[in-house]
């Protein structure tokens, strides 16, 4: 432990130093000492740190920081990968996401998940966002659904003309809409983006994150990006997590540096190993 | 200086002789056995086609296609939907059974079993691929018909389509199995997680999303086995009890006659063939038409499995 890493306000990467920085307005995520195993190895460890409803909370680090493995946590995706195991607790509005009695279904019912590579269903762009209404037993106007949902990820006016056509005619950048238009027609409490705009042109890019912009006050938003530039624009607050190299196993376990508002994050970091990565000297 | 026994000379560019045409033969050769088949396939239409042309010009065209006149060669009664419907009728039942246990497995591998319960039930659906139909038609005789067939069915006869249909059925469903699974894995698991991430169920997710998106490579399986069951010869031959001729039947608790039981009938034993003129030639109209029925579905599955890969 450097003098420097124990100034308050600094995500430390163990327990018993970890000073939380607590974001304004009401919690939605409390994330106390959370690790993730695949099998042996340890991919994130001890991560505590919370997030706020209606703001977007940004995860930045260098690859293999475990920053997706960290997202993946928050709706149970790493559920389905059979080695997977979870340390530490995610109170989710004060239910831990882990407990024994939680669904998993029902917690991605409420949070919903936008994926790396767009990836829409085979079928129709109307019956892509219809998808998730009706197995959650929507019983509403399905039409008005659908239109809304489309509006809402500024994809509407490009294809109320061919609702009936396959979705996998679309842009790239059309399809990642088209995927966050089925996600927001669950209406879900959370939407989680996973390097949403790594695939995309920076036109498509900028449509997604003006798209962000525009629902961040219905929904909570938490995204993992490579691109520090798009955690600075669209952001309110930043985690910085960086991967350890770890001695016994030859592999590197992610563990979070730096959480605070965005602006100081890019401004004024404190800890050395964040002004490395943003200012570029490392990563 | 050169490199190790490089020559110099701008003439020697041209390079040995004698290995260019050591590369030419090499490739002839397996230039001939790729065409192998090709005039192969030809030498089969053909054979056919010349002995089913004699067979046409010596029978009256319009007998052919008196329904439930029946199929007696010897006697020169050729009636073509007795054996087309025998063929139907075993093929529907091996249809009935290889459908559902074909894609119940292949779901069954591809989306709920853990890997290594993959790891082992996937080779030995491979072996019951591999059991000859012969030991499959002594299995219907021995087994099927008796123990399952007349237990449900008591007036079933001891030869019947039904335990024809029933070992054809397990015949093709490895096939089946094996076609399906290849197609239901082939489904990107990010639609998969698209599916889970939307709050979907696996039974949900498997049947709303994976199997629609593999559906082409289903059908495909589906064409393939039913194909492979119109022409299966062996077990009919054994199991479904029509010895050289059959009355038009559509009861499957009764003995039939398929298509390819009526050719091997003629074909085993040339004393017993001697009938009219063009009753040996009449299996090879047969064989044509067989011929045909199976390339017409081997091409249609051909269609299906391609538009599979052009999804993804």
């Amino acid at each position: 432990m450097t003098a420097q890493e124990t100034k308050p306000g600094i995500r430390l990467d163990t327990a018993e130093h970890a000073v939380e920085r607590r974001p304004a307005g009401e919690l939605v995520f409390d994330v106390q000492d959370l690790s993730v195993y695949y099998g042996e190895f340890r991919a994130v460890r001890e991560i505590s740190m919370s997030i706020a409803q209606n703001q977007i909370t940004a995860l930045i680090g260098p690859s293999g920081c475990g920053k997706t493995t960290m997202l993946r946590c928050f709706n149970r995706m790493n559920d389905l990968i059979e080695t997977a195991r979870v340390e530490g607790k995610i109170l989710y509005h004060g239910v831990d996401l882990y407990e024994k009695s939680v669904d998993p279904v029902e917690v991605r019912r409420r949070i919903g998940m936008v994926f790396q590579k767009p990836n829409p269903f085979p079928k129709s762009i109307y019956d892509n966002v219809a998808f998730g209404p009706k197995i959650a037993g929507f019983k509403g106007n399905m039409d008005d659904l659908v239109e809304q949902s489309l509006q809402k990820a500024a994809l509407w006016d490009e294809v109320k003309s061919r609702l009936k056509e396959s979705a996998t005619g679309l842009s790239g950048g059309q399809q990642q809409r088209l995927c966050i238009a089925r996600c927001v027609a669950v209406e879900p409490d959370v939407i989680l983006m996973d390097e949403p705009c790594s695939a995309l042109d920076p036109i498509a890019t900028g449509k997604v994150e003006d798209l962000m912009q525009d629902i961040k006050d219905e929904y909570t938003i938490v995204i993992v990006t490579h691109n520090m530039q798009q955690a600075a624009r669209v952001s309110d607050m930043t985690a910085f997590f960086t991967a350890e190299v770890n001695e016994e196993q030859d592999r590197r376990t992610g563990v979070l540096v730096e959480y605070d508002k965005t602006e100081r994050i890019f401004t004024n970091p404190t800890d050395e190993r964040t002004e490395n990565y943003v200012t570029g000297r490392f990563g | 200086m050169a490199a190790i026994g490089a020559p110099t000379g701008a003439m020697d560019l041209r390079g040995d002789a004698r290995r260019r045409r050591k590369e030419t033969r090499i490739r002839r050769v397996f230039q001939g056995a790729a065409v192998f088949s090709v005039i192969v396939s030809v030498l089969i239409v053909a054979s056919l086609l010349g002995r089913a042309l004699f067979f046409l010009s010596k029978v009256d065209l319009s007998a052919l296609w008196i329904p439930s006149r029946g199929w007696y060669p010897r006697r020169g009664v050729f009636d073509i939907p007795t054996i087309v419907m025998g063929t139907l009728v075993v093929s529907g039942i091996g249809m009935l059974v290889a459908a559902p246990l074909g894609l119940g497995a292949a779901i069954y591998l591809s989306e709920y079993a853990k890997p290594r319960v993959r790891r082992i039930l996937k080779p030995i659906l491979e072996i019951l691929a591999g059991v000859p139909s012969v030991v499959l038609g002594f299995f219907a005789i021995t087994w099927i018909i008796p123990n399952v067939v007349q237990t449900i069915w008591p007036e079933a006869g001891f030869f019947n389509m039904m335990g024809a249909g029933i070992a054809v059925g397990i015949l093709i469903t490895p096939l089946v199995a094996s076609v399906a699974e290849d197609s239901l894995r082939s489904v990107p698991g990010a639609l998969r997680e698209a599916s889970y991430g939307m709050g979907a169920r696996k039974r949900t997710t498997t049947m709303k999303i994976v199997v629609p998106a593999a559906v082409s490579g289903i059908m495909a399986s589906l064409i393939l086995g039913l194909s492979r069951a119109i022409g299966e010869t062996m077990i009919v031959a054994i199991a479904a009890g029509a010895s050289g001729g059959s009355a038009f039947k559509i009861n499957p608790l009764e003995p039939g006659q398929t298509m390819t039981a009526a050719m091997t009938a003629l074909a085993i034993g040339s004393d017993q063939v001697r009938g009219q003129e063009g009753t040996f030639e009449s299996l090879f109209f047969v064989g044509l038409v067989l011929f045909f029925i199976t390339l017409v579905l081997n091409i249609v599955s051909e269609r299906f499995v391609r538009r599979v890969r052009k999804k993804y």
